[in-house]
């Protein structure tokens, strides 16, 4: 009945509606738009001189959409220092992207995981005399993003932050939480979590290191699509993070660049470290800086320490990979592969990404990936 | 059927001999497109079908019965309870608010209004449905669904004693019963303007004897209008179920998805088919895409079912109005 009686300026709210949603998007996209050229025309000189253009060509990738942005700033500054080159991304997720390397189609992928052993197997078709290698690439941190009247500084540790997220814990002035925030005014209200009703790498990340760090509060096996319990999903990054801008007393888990753009306050992590670690760039690089090389011969896929205790170190990060032929690329491309990746992996293309939002690799990684690039044939 | 009838081809066989070419090229050009219609329809059903299998001999769950949605798992398990529920349901309040709210639309457009008013009117209905669904679903997400608290919490504290509109958990609405509403909006312009055609056609002197029997003008409409238009009402609503059974990404943007099979609407939870599709396809595996396209497949068969169950009505109706068409 309500509906009858609106339904003459039903059509009239809808469009008055319409013109303000795009107006904001509008605003939005105007104001990633603005920073992404500052920052490409600030560190556009620095990287054409770290550009070493090769032969000129044409290069197709595609994969994960988590590297996205970070692959917009690059072949932006790429296309523009090199010309008669052009380096086309297509996003569409890692398991997409592997598969089409896999196929021969593209000349390397970009994925949030590791290659498996499998699809390893399936690579040596396309790489001959090679296989297929775990570049790391771009690094990234997942921060622990909420929205509670009155608290502005927020410790968690993993199991705690688990049993949030799995509805063990249901009130903000739970004593768990009470116990890592002495002196924090936590309110009498009920938790609203927020997960991606997506599958996405973020969510397999952050369940890997419940997993790992959680000590037995994370039931379920580490995936990306969403096992705990409760609780309420939004789609993408940028639809949780609506959904924590826009709900009181809520909580959720986003990449460093969505809760720097929304204003989000994030949690920082009690790891067992003297001090609670602060979601920033400079602590997820420490974090990067420690791990482990797990990946066998030119691979180097990275064993990441969630359960780390150094000081400063933050552990709930993320790294994407960029997947090559170690031996056996394409003759017509392969220079242009190696200019571009020497591109991404230098101090100039790092720092690039790292004003988007993404954490630039320490020093000791990136002289790593370097020389295994340089290795490439 | 009455918008088709005055097209249908009128035996005129008075040179069948010396035909010329044009109609040659012409009868094979529409014989053509006809079988290329077949051709394509028995593609889509062959391909889903393949992939479908390939993905259920995977399956460690039961296709119909399981929860979960995890194809790409080592164990793989997947199943479309949650799915086929959320996909009826949402429909079914669409429908069940959409259809009367667009019948008095369209009665209001054809018998009601000055005609000054109805065509612009009309018009505004037409211009409803030209609204690209990802535009809905973002009024939806940032107008309706922090509107809905209100309605929301009116419905559990009178009739939560109906276990569906009982609300057992706190939270943003962003449930079943707002997507109900949301898809009304989108298929009202569609029920409207095909039952307001249909309206148009009822013959003159049929309303014209009624109003001289003595009816007023809503008996009119109740003994001349509607018996009348019923086919038409119904083949309008299957147009609409259609569109809300399909809906993706104004669902996807809207509801708060997960895995949890709930019969309480105002709960935040379920999923449909499509908008399931949609959120799972660029992570999905090899696997995952085989087992989304078998839930694909069984949207095709409810929709193929729900259109059948349409057309034997429909058909059973002409029979009983036929002497009017």
């Amino acid at each position: 009945m309500k509906l009858q009686r609106n339904g003459r300026s039903k059509a009239l709210a809808i469009g008055a509606m319409a013109l303000v949603s795009s107006l904001s998007l509008a605003a939005c996209g105007s104001d990633n738009n603005s920073g992404s050229t500052a920052s490409g025309g600030s560190s556009g000189s620095a990287a054409a001189s770290a550009i070493n253009c090769g032969k000129p060509g044409s290069l197709i990738a595609a994969g994960s959409t988590a590297q996205g942005a970070a692959m917009d700033v690059w072949k932006t500054s790429f296309n523009a220092a090199c010309s008669g080159t052009t380096i086309n991304y297509q996003g569409g997720g890692s398991g997409a992207g592997i598969q089409q390397f896999n196929q021969g189609k593209i000349q390397f992928a970009g994925s949030d995981s590791a290659l498996k052993p499998a699809e390893v197997d399936a690579s040596k078709a396309v790489c001959t005399g090679g296989q297929g290698i775990d570049l790391p690439m771009v690094g990234g941190l997942i921060a622990l993003v909420f929205n509670v009247d009155g608290v502005d500084n927020l410790v968690l540790d993993a199991p705690t932050a688990a049993k949030i997220f799995d509805s063990q814990i249901t009130k903000w002035n739970d004593p768990a939480i009470a116990a890592l925030n002495p002196g924090a005014k936590l309110p009498d209200a009920e938790i609203q979590t927020f997960h991606r009703s997506d599958d996405s790498g973020t969510t397999e990340n952050l369940t890997k290191y419940f997993a790992a760090a959680g000590g037995g509060a994370w039931s379920y096996p580490a995936g990306k699509a969403w096992a705990g319990k409760g609780g309420q999903s939004a789609n993408g990054s940028a639809g949780v993070s609506a959904q924590v801008k826009q709900v009181k007393n809520s909580i959720s888990y986003v990449e460093l660049a969505y809760a720097q753009t929304n204003n989000l306050k994030s949690a920082a992590i009690n790891t067992g470290a003297s001090k609670p670690v602060a979601a920033t760039a400079e602590n997820a690089a420490n974090t990067f800086a420690k791990a482990q090389i797990a990946g066998t011969g030119s691979d180097l896929a990275l064993k990441l320490d969630y359960a780390t205790k150094e000081e400063g170190s933050y552990p709930l990060v993320l790294v994407t990979y960029e997947i090559v032929c170690d031996k056996g690329n394409k003759a017509e491309t392969l220079d242009t592969v190696k200019s571009f990746l020497t591109y991404t992996i230098s101090d100039a293309g790092q720092k690039a990404v790292g004003e988007k939002g993404y954490v630039p690799l320490p020093k000791t990684l990136t002289d790593k990936v370097n020389s295994t690039i340089a290795t490439l044939a | 059927m009455t918008s088709s009838s005055p097209a249908a081809p009128r035996g005129r066989e008075r040179r069948p001999r010396d035909s010329r070419v044009g109609d040659k090229i012409f009868m094979n050009l529409a014989r053509g497109s006809g079988i290329l219609l077949l051709v394509i329809m028995g593609a889509i059903a062959a391909f889903l079908t393949w992939r479908s299998v390939l993905a259920l001999s995977t399956n460690e769950g039961n296709f119909l019965t399981t929860f979960e949605w995890t194809p790409d798992a080592p164990k793989p398990v997947f199943g479309i309870a949650v799915l086929a529920v959320g996909t009826i349901v949402s429909a079914v309040i669409a429908m069940v608010i959409a259809v009367p709210v667009a019948i008095g639309i369209a009665l209001f457009i054809s018998h009601y209004a000055p005609r000054r008013i109805a065509q612009p009117f009309a018009y505004l209905v037409d211009l409803l449905a030209a609204v690209p669904s990802i535009v809905y679903g973002l009024w939806g997400a940032l107008f309706l669904v922090p509107h809905m608290d209100g309605l929301t919490s009116w419905l559990n504290q009178y009739l939560g004693w109906t276990y569906i509109f009982d609300q057992t958990r706190t939270g943003t609405p962003r449930n079943l019963f707002t997507v109900g509403i949301l898809l009304a909006i989108m298929v009202l312009p569609i029920i409207t303007a095909v039952s307001r055609e249909v309206f148009r056609q009822v013959p003159r002197m049929h309303e014209e004897a009624a109003l001289a029997l003595g009816a007023t003008r809503w008996e009119m409409i109740r003994t001349a209008v509607l018996p009348f238009g019923r086919p038409g009402i119904i083949s309008a609503s299957m147009l609409g179920l259609g569109r809300a059974l399909g809906e993706t990404i104004a669902v996807a943007v809207v509801l708060s998805a997960s895995n949890v099979l709930s019969l309480h609407i105002l709960d935040a939870g379920g999923g449909t088919f499509a908008q399931n599709i949609a959120l799972k396809f660029a992570e999905a595996g090899d696997n995952g895409r085989n087992a989304l396209m078998a839930s694909g497949l069984v949207l095709f068969v409810i929709t193929l079912l729900v259109n059948g169950a349409a057309r034997l009505i429909i058909a059973r109706r002409k029979e009983y109005s036929g002497a009017n068409a």
